[in-house]
């Protein structure tokens, strides 16, 4: 049975989406990336370093024809920041598939949901396929459903605090609300929180600090991919009941 | 012979110097800068890459160049 991630009418292999940031340099990023087994990458949108021409580019060596770059919005508080950032990201090459991400706090780094919902809803009308990063709010997800987003990316946690799920009941509630891909976003520490993610029925999950900043990043990308097979496996499985008694897994018949 | 007028541009955030009505076209080329990679924006206005050569440079004016780096 084919398990196809699609994003946007996009197909995607693995249900992981990697950040490529707070890597010690380029070639650990680009290794871990590959180990994750990623097809999507996010992206910042920065200025050009005019003076030091040699600083090495990212492009250099994650190549966006093989790998889809997702352009975020990372460090925009509000609406007009973050439309011109997507804005100029879709003009270095077309880039239509983005991360909308506005924050409203330097220190949670939570989103600012008036804004977000703004912009989804502008970027949308601009033909921009809008993967938006929210809270855990069932009420707002549905509000950027409505607005045109084409995925939706709950926080597990805030940004980089590897706290994992906090709210798994919210998430729950979101999956049966939602057939748009469902895609935790944020907070994550380590790979069993991924397989969370995934048993709660996400779509997939987007990884950044967990991988960078883990004492051996290769090997925790390997294990964020297995963990990400896993908890899809788990999901499409079925459950067992959870039971307060015990239940022998041998036969009570014929016992000595 | 006609001396050359010098302007005042900002560009990514610092203050240069430049001949007066330089091209883009010709500053992107100068500075070495990958065109395909970069987005540019001309006193917040995303320019047409292909037409960067109409565009004259004027005392003032604030030129983003800007390109993906690694982010989460």
């Amino acid at each position: 049975m084919s398990d196809t991630f699609v994003v946007a009418n996009k197909k995607f292999k693995s249900r992981l989406i990697v950040g490529t940031g707070k890597y010690k340099n380029m070639k650990e990023c680009a290794k871990s990336v590959k180990l994750s087994g990623a097809d999507i990458v996010t992206v910042a949108v920065r200025r050009v370093n005019i003076v030091d021409k040699k600083k090495p580019l990212l492009m250099d060596y994650i190549d966006p024809k093989k790998i889809t770059y997702l352009p975020n919005t990372a460090g925009c508080f509000n609406s007009k920041e973050a439309l011109r950032t997507l804005r100029l990201a879709r003009e270095i090459g077309g880039w239509k598939l983005v991360k909308l991400e506005v924050l409203g706090d330097k220190q949670n780094l939570f989103p600012e949901m008036i804004e977000t919902l703004d912009s989804t809803e502008i970027l949308a009308k601009e033909g921009f396929k809008v993967m938006v990063y929210c809270n855990d709010d069932p009420l707002m997800a549905k509000r950027l459903e409505n607005s045109g987003a084409s995925a939706i990316m709950p926080l597990a946690a805030p940004i980089g605090s590897g706290l994992g799920i906090l709210n798994t009941i919210n998430i729950k509630i979101i999956r049966a609300q939602t057939k748009l891909p469902l895609i935790i976003d944020a907070g994550l520490g380590q790979a069993s929180d991924a397989t969370i993610a995934m048993e709660l029925g996400c779509d997939g999950v987007l990884v950044n600090t967990a991988i960078a900043r883990a004492k051996k990043p290769f090997d925790m990308a390997l294990a964020f991919k297995n963990a990400v097979v896993a908890g899809r496996q788990s999901y499409l499985s079925g459950r067992i009941k959870k039971n307060f008694l015990g239940d022998p897994s041998s036969p009570t018949k014929g016992i000595i | 012979m006609k001396k050359i007028k010098k302007i005042k541009i900002n560009l990514n955030g610092k203050t240069k110097s430049i001949n007066e009505n330089l091209r883009i076209q010709t500053l992107i080329t100068d500075l070495k800068i990958p065109l395909k990679k970069v987005a540019i924006e001309l006193n917040q206005e995303i320019l047409d890459k292909k037409k960067l050569n109409k565009v004259k440079l004027k005392n003032n004016d604030k030129i983003e160049i800007v390109h993906f780096i690694g982010g989460g």
